[in-house]
């Protein structure tokens, strides 16, 4: 498992025997939120397929910022499986350990996106939120799809 | 994997000492080419599992055992709740009882082949299958309640399948000791519009042929004969379960420390059998034991409807359907001692042997049928409990063929066009709405099920009964 950042790209898809890792990297938590949710969208469908026609408010808080990111992406997995959504913009605002965002998305089209997998949960493995070397944040862990 | 770890304790059966924390030594069976090529996360994930509280004779991993989240996929423990033993949300999964079910049909393959496209889209358009997909049966509250309290007996009394079926089901098809009531607003929600649909990933409908036989008067038993089709379904408890595995997961992995619990591995989040989150959780989670039971059941009925569409008196009975993503209370003999025990098999099936208790009878002299799903191009198995299993593995033994790469790299070496092709030259017919999703599920992408089950057998796990080939294969 690679886990060094994302190479100069906002985020990364990195491999897992079963599963998919998801990778954020930005200048402060919240953008590495932000990005490691788009990985999640592009790990289902390209994220130029997801138009970000509706918005959805969501707010979680937990106890440390690893915690608060595993469970920002099952926020986030829990919209779309709700929702039968998929999104492609995502607003956050971190304080302390809450998070308040915005999701910007579309109703899933099973012809136009043909979506890859379902992810069902983000899980604690590989878990890792971090400032890094270069003094960017980094947001990774194994979604179980 | 680096075999320096490891006594070789048997010809197929490979163990790492108990040293530092762990509790139990750890136990892989395997052959010397499936156990080099594993991650060496197994082992660090096998040997984790060993130092939790409460297990009892060893942690062990399945043959086609791959690294995981907390215990590997094709992992076995059991937890004694007298001994301060756990019990696991990472050590069940979040698809809480996948499964795996095999229907016996009255119709030869060449019934299938004589309309097989035409089947396959009907199929196709009567499973949903992949993400965004939507069931058409909608249950409010109370309804919810009665199926997560019902399983497939709640399905059968609304209609979906018949009474013959629940026999063929694990626990009769009602896991008892389910709590609907403790399951949150949020699992239910994520349940609303599921019921009756496929999933994703590696679930799928396959309808298969009956290719060869390995034991005559086993395979006689199970109603399976030469080149009869056979219909297979594999997926689990939906959007229900995979939402008490994210909630247990995170509660469990917070409270540990003050069940003075130090985890080796936060995806291990546990808790005392005996303690409020400990009996939360089972209740919980056998409530999604039923909700897959019952799912799997509501399949059932609609495949049985589009067959009847296509042939005159069509009879897909349900051979057996077994979970391979559980914790189940079980008794079994330690050092000569009956012990009641939680047994965790996430990503493992349930191996009774000839004359358990809670087979059927017409099942009971050959032992629990033992499905093995494949992957999807290649083939799949029915195996029967081997009495061994017991004192084996706690009476455990494979569920796949396990991954042999990424779906990152499989998704690089295939396509979803170039696999469809292929298998359609193979005579197999695959209905996907995703063309990526094909490229990562390709045939290559898994290890040898062959090789798998071939080990499960001679290691004392299960018996070779059947091998099934692909003719039809739904995939979400």
């Amino acid at each position: 498992m690679a886990s060094h950042g994302c190479d100069g790209k906002d985020w990364a898809l990195y491999p897992h025997d079963a599963d998919i890792g998801v990778r954020g990297c930005g200048d402060d938590p919240a953008e590495a939120f932000a990005n490691a949710a788009r990985a999640l969208t592009s790990a289902i469908t390209p994220l130029s397929n997801v138009a970000a026609r509706e918005a959805v408010q969501l707010a979680c808080s937990a106890p440390d910022l690893d915690v608060l990111f595993v469970d920002w992406l099952n926020a986030v997995i829990y919209e779309m499986s709700i929702r039968k959504m998929l999104f492609a913009g995502f607003e956050i605002s971190i304080e302390d350990t809450a998070l308040r965002a915005t999701l910007r998305g579309e109703t899933v089209d099973i012809d136009r996106h043909a979506p890859n997998v379902e992810p069902k949960g983000a899980t604690f493995t590989g878990l890792r939120v971090a400032k890094g070397p270069d003094g960017r944040w980094v947001a990774e862990c194994i979604v179980d799809v | 994997m680096d075999l320096g770890q490891f006594d070789r304790i048997g010809p197929y059966q490979w163990q790492i000492p108990q040293s530092g924390g762990m509790r139990v030594p750890a136990q892989i069976f395997a052959d010397e080419t499936l156990l080099r090529d594993m991650d060496d996360k197994v082992g660090e994930q096998i040997r984790n599992v060993a130092c939790l509280p409460g297990i009892v004779t060893a942690a062990y991993a399945m043959p086609d055992a791959h690294w995981g989240y907390g215990f590997p996929i094709g992992g076995v423990a059991a937890f004694d709740p007298e001994q301060g033993g756990v019990v696991s949300a990472g050590g069940v999964g979040f698809d809480i009882s996948c499964g795996v079910r095999l229907h016996v049909t009255n119709l030869a393959a060449a019934d299938i082949r004589a309309v097989q496209d035409k089947l396959a889209h009907e199929l196709s358009r009567a499973i949903p299958a992949g993400m965004g997909s939507r069931g058409s049966i909608r249950l409010n509250d109370a309804e919810m309640a009665d199926m997560l309290a019902g399983g497939a007996a709640w399905a059968v009394a609304q209609g979906y399948g018949r009474t013959a079926d629940l026999a063929r089901i694990e626990e009769q098809g009602k896991m008892a000791g389910a709590t609907p009531e403790a399951v949150s607003a949020k699992a239910i929600n994520r349940q609303r519009e599921e019921m009756g649909t496929l999933g994703s990933g590696n679930h799928y409908l396959e309808v298969q042929r009956v290719d060869q036989l390995f034991d005559d008067a086993a395979a006689r038993a199970y109603g399976l004969a030469p080149d009869q089709a056979v219909v297979m379904i594999h997926c689990g408890s939906r959007g229900l379960g995979h939402q008490i595995g994210t909630e247990y997961l995170r509660e469990m992995a917070i409270a540990a420390p003050g069940h003075g619990i130090d985890l080796p591995d936060r995806e291990l989040a546990c808790a005392p059998i005996t303690s409020e989150l400990g009996q939360r959780y089972l209740g919980v989670m056998r409530a999604a034991i039923n909700c897959a039971f019952a799912n799997r059941q509501i399949l059932t009925h609609l495949v049985r409807g589009v067959f009847d569409r296509f042939f005159d008196a069509a009879t897909l009975d349900l051979l057996y359907d077994v979970s391979h993503n559980t914790c189940k209370e079980e008794r079994h003999a330690v050092d000569g001692v009956s012990r009641r025990l939680f047994v965790h098999r996430k990503g493992a099936t349930r191996a009774y042997g000839p004359n358990a208790a809670g087979l059927p009878e017409a099942l009971s002299a050959t032992g629990q049928p033992v499905l093995i799903g494949g992957s999807m191009g290649t083939e799949s198995w029915v195996l029967a409990g081997d009495a061994r299993s017991e004192a084996a593995a706690l009476s455990s033994a494979c569920h796949g063929a396990g991954r042999a790469m990424s779906r990152h790299q499989a998704a690089k070496l295939w396509t979803g066009s170039g696999v469809t092709s292929e298998l359609a030259a193979l005579g197999i017919t695959v209905k996907s709405p995703s063309k990526r999703g094909i490229a990562e599920e390709a045939p290559g992408a898994y290890k040898s099920v062959a090789r798998v089950v071939e080990v499960a057998e001679q290691a004392g796990l299960a018996r070779r009964v059947a091998r099934l080939k692909p003719m039809i294969c739904i995939k979400g």
